[in-house]
């Protein structure tokens, strides 16, 4: 059980399950979903494999979506170079960020990462030219892809594109984990001194870390720009930072596919209950609490300890 | 000039406010060594309780600064017994992350029974009305909270830093099993410390009340100021916390005159400052 869950085999039924999703289930929750899944995955390498709980990746999730809308609608880029921009202006702020955040561990962190995404927040309601302010910015034109051989505004072609990206950046990010990259960076997350004194710069791995996270987290703000044609403060606001902790905590801190369960779950939860306003802050509210109270594991953490006793009774 | 004088009356209001909420912040930090993030939302419990007291008790603005922060304290007490005592063995990300939960759980609540617009709340009858010093003119119940806020923190630092029971509360802080050791009941201490924190952002929340509507997301985004201010300040020192939160209010109201496209994004691009030549903040111990 255990050398099957870390085979191939599970890949293989996530990829059929997506494959086969878009024809049963509508196209455009399915997008949303995968955006936030790889935004969640982006996430869940910092806290699950460094232990860094960032409460401001909403920031490079927002300014990669203005700016991937940006270049596409008022500079007429193609989808893919905007998406792949959007994507490397996030590294940058994340370069930025994560210079000044990784210089306090812990609860510091969290607090600087919001802050900083406070800031950027108001930065962009300040820059309307760039943001249109309030109102965001509107009608972003899909595009094409393949020199206009296939045409995004089908719902279905989207969806394709979307996957490619989500396996993309799953793909990054699984292999980042299963290295010896991702090794030393379990090892700061269980004992930092000790790391050090292997003669590991802790620093220059968080950074790293870090910033590869960010530009993950702005590839999939990119993408979703794309998919609504939309790109607003709500991207950027705290609120859209904790939700990704909450996907990431009830789909299992620090497991490969536990926070694409989270965010499926997070975001089914909201589009059902989406008439109903107020309550879905509580039911968060909720969620959270239970999770952290009694379910730490998730339900990624939760499902492998099920399968490991098992496995073992047998 | 009129101008400069009325932002910076502006900005120690504000700092009246982040100090108090600060002061709360350090204090539970202190002890549960838990970042509260339900903070601002108990702010918030604490304008509403003062609104509802009024509303369907007919209780007055003076009793309510005693009531609503008792009350909010006792919903901090229960908040505490019921679930952060259950965390204090594992990582202290989950007190964050379960406080922002309950800070949702509330803010959504008072969401759906009041909506986002505000509520209106008189300044009571004793304090309305100004005076003109010549350079400005000072409304009185801006006077009272400044002076509030003064009084409160500088009795609480007293507490703290100068009585028998502040002497075992920064003991308990650095070494909770040898106070235990002594006959201290440790527990209770977490218990009634964090229902003090919660009350002093819950009295901040009523003096806020008559110069922000009563809103339900007046504390959201307030806090988030306020995790700011601590960084500055750094978490050691109750005395820093109580001055860097004036100090952040009235550069905040020089800002706004100054440079007003500026001022709601001053305190964070002073924390990125602070952040990168002198981390550990600018009272905090080294870590």
């Amino acid at each position: 059980m255990e050398r099957w869950l870390r085979g191939w085999q599970p890949f293989a039924l996530l990829l059929a399950a997506l494959v086969v999703a878009p024809f049963l289930v509508y196209p455009v929750f399915l997008m949303k979903a995968l955006c936030f899944a790889l935004f969640a995955c982006a996430f869940n390498l910092l806290l699950g494999q460094v232990g860094l709980l960032s409460f401001g990746h909403a920031m490079f999730f927002g300014v990669a979506a203005y700016a991937a809308a940006d270049l596409a609608k008022e500079w007429g880029l193609g989808t893919l170079p905007s998406v792949l921009l959007a994507t490397l202006l996030s590294a940058v702020l994340g370069l930025v960020v994560g210079a000044i955040a990784i210089r306090r561990q812990g609860i510091y962190f969290a607090m600087i990462t919001l802050g900083l995404a406070q800031m950027a927040y108001f930065l962009c309601l300040r820059a309307e030219p760039l943001t249109g302010g309030e109102n965001g910015v509107q009608a972003v034109p899909r595009g094409t892809l393949f020199f206009g051989q296939v045409d995004l505004n089908g719902n279905l072609a989207m969806y394709f594109f979307v996957l490619a990206v989500f396996l993309a950046g799953f793909g990054v990010i699984a292999r980042a984990t299963h290295s010896p990259f991702g090794a030393v960076l379990r090892a700061i997350r269980e004992h930092e001194p000790r790391a050090t004194s292997l003669g590991y710069e802790v620093n220059r791995f968080k950074l790293v870390a870090f910033v590869l996270s960010a530009a993950l987290t702005g590839l999939a703000g990119a993408t979703k720009a794309f998919v609504f044609q939309l790109a607003s403060l709500t991207d950027a606001h705290w609120q859209t930072s904790g939700e990704v902790v909450l996907m990431t905590l009830l789909g299992g801190m620090g497991r490969t596919y536990g926070p694409i369960f989270g965010a499926f779950l997070i975001i089914a939860l909201e589009s059902y209950l989406a008439d109903f306003g107020g309550w879905v802050t509580v039911l968060r509210g909720v969620i959270f609490v239970v999770c952290v109270l009694a379910f730490r594991q998730g339900i990624a953490g939760t499902a492998v300890a099920w399968l490991r006793s098992k496995s073992l009774e047998r | 000039m009129q101008a400069l004088f009325s932002q910076l009356l502006v900005g120690l209001i504000n700092g009246s406010f982040y100090a108090l909420l600060s002061l709360g912040l350090a204090i539970i930090f202190g002890l549960l060594n838990v970042i509260n993030f339900a903070h601002g939302a108990l702010y918030t419990c604490g304008a509403f309780a003062a609104w509802l007291l009024l509303e369907y008790a007919g209780v007055g603005y003076w009793p309510a600064l005693v009531l609503a922060p008792l009350l909010v304290g006792l919903l901090g007490v229960a908040i505490e017994r019921t679930m952060l005592r259950r965390l204090y063995r594992v990582d202290p990300l989950y007190g964050l992350l379960l406080t922002f939960g309950v800070a949702l759980i509330l803010q959504g609540a008072f969401s759906l029974r009041f909506g986002s617009s505000g509520q209106p709340y008189q300044i009571p009858a004793a304090l309305q009305g100004s005076v003109d010093l010549g350079f400005m003119v000072l409304p009185y119940y801006r006077a009272w909270v400044v002076v509030c806020s003064v009084a409160v923190c500088a009795a609480v630092w007293w507490q703290i830093e100068r009585t028998r029971l502040g002497a075992l509360l920064r003991a308990a802080t650095e070494n909770p099993t040898l106070v235990r050791a002594f006959g201290v009941n440790v527990p209770r201490m977490i218990t009634l410390t964090y229902g003090l924190g919660v009350g002093l952002a819950a009295l901040a929340g009523v003096l806020a009340a008559p110069i922000y509507s009563v809103r339900p997301l007046m504390g959201a985004d307030q806090i988030i100021v306020v995790f700011a201010v601590v960084v500055i300040g750094g978490m050691g020192s109750i005395f820093g916390s109580i001055v860097s939160g004036f100090a952040l209010g009235l550069v905040e109201g020089m800002t706004r005159v100054v440079y007003p496209e500026g001022s709601d994004t001053v305190v964070f691009v002073l924390m990125a400052l602070v952040l990168i030549f002198k981390p550990a903040g600018l009272f905090g111990k080294a870590a």
